[in-house]
């Protein structure tokens, strides 16, 4: 299972092409993919950057996790989970997933669940910072 | 026995520290830990919720700790 699926926390830019190469394939019918990018503000307040942690080891195996429970759960070839840490600007990529399948409809609802599921279960922090001061996200739900 | 704690996001700004090392008797679980840690740090319980990982798995508050298990704090997760 595993050349199916692609797993990545770097300081690094992410790179959309690479996590397209990697889940593209003569089989699929098509590749949906889900990249996130920092917004401008949170609740009208101008934010200047976002800056990501992780439990990198942890998180990795997190990551592994929902990327093979979505090819059991879902009629897709492959995936990739990459995941930005360190300090990332306006319009910059904290993450990227890409999913290839036979059919357009495995594709979307894969790729759905994966960023939903990292949400929730991976453990990767980020605090906003402001002109005024810095907050951890969903510290305070 | 020794326990190796790490701390992330808003738990590492509250102890000031990335992990710490205690020593604990044997039979204990996490929430022993935990009102360690809360007695240790006063600023601890303001973290409103948190979920607790060893050795790098999420885990029940009443799982019993090992010698040189890895004791992960984990507040609410914010990746993507």
């Amino acid at each position: 299972m595993k050349e199916k699926i692609s797993i990545q926390i770097t300081s690094d830019k992410l790179n959309l092409q690479t996590c397209y190469d990697f889940v593209q394939d003569d089989s699929c019918g098509g590749i949906a993919s889900f990249v996130g990018t920092v917004r401008n503000t949170t609740k009208n307040k101008t934010v200047n950057k976002l800056v990501f942690s992780a439990y990198e080891p942890m998180a990795i195996k997190e990551m592994k996790r929902i990327a093979e429970k979505a090819l059991l759960k879902f009629e897709i070839n492959k995936i990739a989970i990459h995941h930005a840490v360190g300090n990332l600007l306006i319009g910059d990529v904290p993450v990227i997933i890409t999913v290839s399948s036979a059919h357009r409809g495995a594709a979307f609802d894969a790729c759905q669940y994966a960023i939903d599921t990292l949400k929730v279960t991976v453990p990767i922090w980020k605090k906003e910072h402001f002109d005024d001061g810095e907050v951890w996200v969903n510290s305070h739900p | 026995m020794i326990i190796e704690i790490l701390f992330f996001g808003m738990a590492r700004d509250i102890v000031n520290e990335n992990k710490i090392n205690l020593e604990l008797n044997e039979n204990k679980d996490v929430n022993f830990l935990v009102n360690l840690l809360e007695e240790k740090y006063p600023k601890f319980s303001s973290i409103n919720s948190f979920s607790v990982a060893v050795n790098e798995e999420y885990v029940k508050k009443d799982i019993i700790l090992k010698n040189n298990d890895t004791v992960a704090i984990i507040p609410p997760v914010s990746g993507g």
